[in-house]
């Protein structure tokens, strides 16, 4: 296997459109970055343009910026919140590029060109998602402060089974995969809430499960 | 978390050239524990080089009827590849069992890999780490230390660390290599068996890697059938890592093969263990956690592997 | 206005608003991400700084240098304040380990600089190049050591009867040792404060706080300033259950990086640090001993018990309290050891004591009613008291605790539980049932409210905070019932210091003090409008005032002027001569994996009784994060002590592992229809602190039950029964 089959790297690099793109490569280093911030070198920060509800945004950034401390710093958008900064709790959760992440393990200056959506791109307070509404007819929150995360994960939630996609406690990984209790709550796991909202959380879910089925 | 240049790359050779080239350099993909890990200063790298866009992250039949996984392959587009659920379902339950979905969106199959461990004084730069701070010491192995989750078998006097990843048992059980381009522009192959370090007196070097070295693809052999089941065992239900899981593939003559997660600094297998399949969990185990020194607060992994083992068995 | 005797008859008998089952109103805000969080507030106040903590690596000991020139001279560093700069600031009444200054180190992660920077990235990195010089000392962390110590030392707390003389005749006794592990609260959003003392002089702190009031005495007394120049804001807050009683360091080093540089800073506290900067629940050690005769009546009951405390004090976690009052029986002991401790500081966590009291006390009531062959719901039933089983003059003033475990067992349907533990199997499951009570008492608390009708719109102002609780919600209802007016046109403002002083949200008394403040203002308004109209004979209705046969919109009433009317509802000494609690009983079906002996909750049952339910959706929630909450505390959550170095190890979210969805049930609430005159005009008492009591216990019950193997030291965790399960399965 592997040892007498292995292609050739570079020619399939070559096939890849862009890599071949010489003059793209040579750009990509450091790239243009006025430093704003006083003191900061200026290779140490990067121009970077993103989509985030459907607003263009350009905006220049120490490296180090998360694309959480980016979207609540920068764009003053705090509807993602900052639990834990380190991967443990989902409260973080938007979609980039139609999936959910955890923005807080993810640098701004990665997302050149991406589209993100955040809890504000789903619904206002004076114009709820379906989503946001059933979390508050089932009181799928009490503090709130997990809330845009857990529905950001639970719209997405929903699209994943709807692809197909399996999970933990999917039974047959072959067959299609149904919208059944365990499946949400296997897949709702990575948005930990505190005050325990989750029985809620996920009636809120089968709600909107079950009006769009 | 310390200032850092920055540059995209766009295709593995120049990435691996670069790294080789630039100072301090390393690739990020995912991101999931790297940045987890400069947040704390654990990880200190002067120049980021961002593979993402070296399009490494397709999935191909290879003419021997393997698979190639590009390295930038998500956690989730790994599992949720049809031929993958068909004919290694192994590596997509090990898969979604690791992380959350949220993470496996991110993290990448070379990412995966090259993730580093979980032990508490690893992640607490104040405390003795060996593999952190080579000669401070282990924190783990001092009386009274809290070692409950980490390592029995594999481990030395400098570190009792384990790896944490789902994946990468799945992978070893299937007996996969690991492709990867030097910066000279070679193209390596590695036996997943081959691939991490046991931790001896350099617990800080995990890998065979070579400074500026990528990993541009994880290969599978053409399918081998048989039953394939991972059961990973966890205090909490979900989105925790494996105090120990198991890999296993078994075929209708009773032979097959093992590999366990959660109890050594890598996937942990041996082809003499597996000759013992068909004789149960307690003489596979037996050889497989042959001098294994567990410390007082996880000796329950022992029992626990075997008994994990012994319930995959039966549950056929 | 003064609460001077139990309630009669009155309005909330008949409500139209509370009672119901009411959407949040805040919940518009909050599921659209617009609600303010303390950290998020750009708006607040202009040229913000960003702060970050550092913290001390040693469990005990002094700092001997601090090397601060590098972080100083790094890019963005506005200001650097560091513990050796300042002299030790004082410990508010409220606290007991010193938030900041000196040398001296009491206990890991406590904080010894912050960096304020123009922004996170510089004033995290910043931090980290502080070069700190320590004096290591010998400290004391080891709550085992110390119980065994201390076993049987030292007078009882209170006794009754002839506990050794009881013991020695009884037919049937049990004696066993129970231990519970240090707790972390882990709400979702960390301490977090913007603080603007830019002059020096009047302090502004939006923070998140569940004790406007506390928080404002605190940081004049920790600041030695007037409290007049100090406001606490704090609207929204992520979560608390106790953690956010008493002022922490995020408010603090704020404040003091403002007044460095001179500007505001905002401050969170990072994750990793706060399990050791900031407070927990403390670890528990109990003996419980049980003695009864074979009709299975207790007749004596003995419960010593050690937890740790900082030095100083502040450990509110004695379980042994609850054991004076839950269950009858002639005669008692109890004894509790407050061990002093180098660890972090013990505080409040929801439930303090009963919750780790009744985690050992309610499987010693298994355990017993195994021994005596009885059914573990008819033991309860049969050891009901109706009083004060100490003072017998005392009585309950309503406790339903009996009717809860009836209608428990036969909603779980108890008569067909598993009886002999580990006789049900699901394929490799052993499906056990358990069951607890609880009991968690229901104090109140001063507390005032200010109300404004204007265009007949009431606007509820008062300090009071909603941590998730349902504040906004109940207070408006409250404002609504008593003025007779659709919820819509009642706004509820809360955590301002500037509004009147209210319970604040701890101890299970949030809801019944809060509402009876705001009843206390509305009395006042409804008094203040009958003056106006020269009539005492007025009612409220469907937004009219009605004096005599008149009925007049309130919106004329108060179309030229706004009407404002403030009191405090003060809680009479008659509450003394009663006890006034809340009860529950618990079910739960667990399964048992034969082989891994991971235990995976099946289907949760709490029966309530706590008075008056003011809205039955938010009570509901409190009930089942309680229930949550209390799965965690049974099957994963522990802090583990490092016992050379003296810190908890596992301090971030992925070491410290709290229930996440997949661990959920069905979950089923059920309210008793009660009323308790005795604790408000509204008859209702709190249940946020019920709902965690008691649950752990029904869940160890249940896995004894699945598997015949009794585990008395918290988590349950698969390694303490996998030895002892059947070799084959």
């Amino acid at each position: 296997m592997p040892p007498a089959t292995a292609p050739d790297m570079r020619s399939q690099m070559r096939q890849n459109d862009h890599s071949s793109d010489a003059s793209a490569r040579r750009k990509s280093p450091g790239q243009q970055s006025p430093a704003q911030a006083e003191g900061i070198a200026s290779g140490e920060m990067t121009t970077v343009s993103l989509k985030v509800n459907g607003t263009e945004h350009t905006v220049t950034l120490d490296n180090r910026t998360t694309l959480l401390d980016a979207l609540r710093e920068k764009l003053q958008l705090t509807g993602p919140k900052k639990g834990c900064d380190h991967g443990q709790c989902g409260a973080c959760t938007v979609s980039v590029n139609g999936k959910r992440i955890n923005s807080c393990l993810s640098l701004a200056v990665m997302h050149e060109d991406d589209e993100v959506t955040t809890i504000e791109g789903i619904g206002t307070a004076d114009d709820l998602d379906p989503m946001q509404q059933a979390f508050i007819d089932h009181d799928g929150f009490q503090c709130g402060y997990c809330t845009p995360g857990q529905i950001c994960s639970a719209k997405a939630v929903l699209e994943e089974i709807r692809a197909g996609s399996p999970s933990h406690v999917t039974e047959d990984l072959t067959a299609r995969i149904e919208v059944t209790e365990a499946e949400i709550r296997e897949r709702m796991s990575g948005n930990i809430c505190r005050c325990g909202a989750y029985a809620n959380i996920l009636a809120a879910i089968t709600e909107v499960a079950e009006e769009r089925a | 978390m310390r200032p850092f240049t920055y540059e995209r790359a766009l295709d593995p050779v120049s990435a691996a050239a670069r790294a080789a080239e630039v100072p301090g350099a390393r690739f990020i993909a995912g991101g999931t524990n790297l940045i987890d890990l400069m947040k704390l200063e654990i990880e200190t790298p002067d120049h980021l080089i961002d593979v993402n866009g070296t399009g490494l992250d397709e999935i191909t039949v290879t003419e021997d009827g393997g698979l190639r996984i590009g390295a930038l392959v998500s956690n989730t587009d790994l599992a949720d590849h049809d031929v993958v659920r068909r004919d290694y379902p192994v590596l997509t339950r090990a898969l979604v069992a690791g992380a959350s979905g949220q993470l496996r969106n991110k993290a990448t199959t070379g990412g995966n890999l090259l993730q580093r461990t979980r032990c508490p004084y690893f992640y607490d730069t104040a405390q003795p780490c060996n593999k952190r701070a080579q000669g401070s010491g282990c924190a783990a192995l001092s009386p009274g230390a809290h070692s409950r989750q980490l390592g029995i078998i594999g481990v030395s006097d400098a570190c009792i660390a384990q790896h944490p990843s789902d994946m990468a048992v799945a992978l070893r059980v299937l007996d996969a290599v690991v492709e990867t381009m030097t910066p000279a522009g070679d193209i390596r192959l590695i036996p997943l068996k081959d691939f991490h370090c046991l931790p001896g007196s350099t617990p800080e070097k995990e890998s065979v890697l070579m400074d500026g070295e990528i990993i541009t693809a994880v290969y599978l052999p053409p399918p081998v059938g048989g039953k394939q089941a991972y059961h990973k065992v966890r205090d909490r239900a979900s989105y925790a890592f494996a105090l120990v899981s198991v890999a296993l593939i078994r075929h209708p003559d009773g032979s097959g093969r093992v590999a366990l997660g959660g109890v050594a600094p890598k996937p942990w297998a041996m082809d003499e263990a597996d000759a013992e399949l068909p004789n149960g969990a307690k003489a596979v185990m037996a050889k497989l956690l042959e001098g294994a020194r567990p410390t007082e607060e996880n000796a329950f992994k022992i029992r626990l592997a075997e008994r994990t083992l012994a319930a995959m068995l039966a549950g056929e | 206005m003064k609460f001077e005797e139990p309630t009669s008859d009155n309005l909330f008998d008949r409500a139209m608003v509370i009672g119901k089952a009411t959407p949040r109103i805040d919940g518009p805000l909050k599921v659209s991400g617009q609600a303010p969080y303390a950290y998020e507030r750009h708006d607040v106040v202009e040229d913000q700084l960003v702060g970050y903590p550092l913290g001390a690596t040693i469990g005990r000991g002094r700092i001997t240098a601090m090397d601060t020139e590098a972080a100083r001279n790094a890019p963005g560093v506005a200001a650097v304040v560091t513990t050796l700069d300042i002299d030790p600031l004082e410990i508010s009444s409220f606290n007991n380990a010193r938030l900041f200054g000196g040398n001296e180190v009491r206990h890991y992660h406590q904080a010894i600089a912050v960096v304020v920077a123009e922004t996170l990235e510089q004033a995290r990195h910043a931090a980290e190049m502080i070069d700190v010089t320590y004096e290591e000392e010998e400290g004391n962390f080891d709550l085992e050591k110390a119980w065994q110590n201390g076993l049987g030392t030292d007078e009882a707390d209170a006794e009754t009867g002839n506990v050794d003389e009881a013991f020695a005749s009884a037919e049937v006794t049990l004696d066993e040792t129970y231990r519970t592990p240090d707790q972390s609260h882990a709400m979702m959003e960390p301490h977090s404060s913007i603080a603007d003392w830019s002059d020096g002089e009047n302090m502004t702190v939006w923070t998140s706080s569940q004790m406007i009031a506390w928080a404002r005495k605190s940081l004049a007394e920790t600041f030695d300033i007037d409290e007049d120049r100090i406001r606490v804001e704090s609207p929204f807050v992520g979560g608390g259950f106790g953690a956010k009683l008493f002022l922490r360091s995020d408010a603090v080093l704020a404040a003091l990086g403002s007044r460095a540089a001179q500007r505001p800073v905002k401050l969170t506290l990072p994750r990793p640090f706060i399990f050791n900067n900031a407070t927990h629940r403390s670890a528990t050690i109990q003996r419980i001993r049980l003695a009864a005769g074979q009709d299975g009546r207790l007749t004596a009951i003995e419960h010593e018990a050690a937890a740790h405390e900082f030095e100083g004090g502040g450990n509110e976690e004695n379980p042994t309290n609850l054991t004076k009052l839950f269950y009858a029986g002639a005669n008692r002991r109890v004894k509790h050891h407050d061990v002093v401790l180098d660890l972090p500081e013990s505080s409040s966590m929801r439930a303090p004591g009963e919750a780790s009291g009744l985690m050992a006390f309610e499987i010693a009531m298994d355990e017993m009613a195994e021994k005596l062959g009885m059914d573990p719901v008819e033991f309860r039933i049969l050891n009901d008291t109706q009083v004060d089983p100490m003072n017998p003059d005392v009585p309950f003033s309503d406790r339903n605790f009996v009717d809860c475990l009836k209608v428990g067992a036969e909603r779980f349907g108890w008569s067909d539980r598993n009886r002999k533990p580990g006789d049900t199997r699901d394929g490799l499951w052993m499906v056990g049932h358990g069951m607890a009570g609880a009991y968690r008492g229901a104090p109140t608390l001063t507390s005032g409210a200010r109300v404004r009708l204007e265009r007949g719109h009431l606007t509820v102002e008062t300090d009071m905070t909603d941590i998730g609780t349902g504040s906004y919600t109940i207070l408006a209802q409250t404002g609504a019932e008593m003025l007779g007016l659709p919820l819509e046109q009642v706004t509820v403002k809360l955590g301002d210091s500037r509004f009147p002083a209210s319970s604040g949200s701890g101890g299970q008394f949030g809801a019944a003090s809060s509402t009876a403040g705001v009843y206390a203002a509305c009395v006042a308004l409804r008094e203040e409008i009958a003056r106006r109209l020269e009539t005492d004979d007025v009612r409220f209705e469907d937004g009219n005032v009605i004096a005599g046969n008149k009925a007049i919109p309130l919106e004329e009433i108060s179309a030229d002027a706004e009407i404002t009317a403030e009191d405090t509802m003060e809680f009479g000494d008659f509450q003394d001569d009663l006890e006034i609690g809340t009860f529950a009983a618990h079910f739960v079906e667990v399964g048992v994996h034969a082989a891994t002996a991971e235990v995976r909750v099946r289907r949760m049952l709490a029966v309530c009784d706590a008075g008056r339910i003011l809205n039955p959706v938010t009570a509901r929630s409190q009930v089942i994060g309680g229930m949550t909450m209390a799965l965690g505390a049974a099957l994963s959550e522990q802090l583990a002590v490092d016992k050379p170095r003296g810190y908890f190890v596992n301090h971030d979210l992925a070491g410290y592992e709290v229930a996440v969805h997949a661990d959920v049930p069905d979950q089923e609430v059920i309210f008793l229809d009660t009323l308790d005159p005795a604790i408000s005009p509204l008859k209702a008492k709190g249940v946020g602190e019920l709902g965690i009591c008691g649950v752990a216990a029904a869940i160890a019950n249940a896995t004894y039950n699945a598997t015949g193997i009794r585990v008395r030291d918290y988590p349950i965790t698969l390694d303490k029964m996998l030895d002892r399960l059947p070799e084959t399965f």
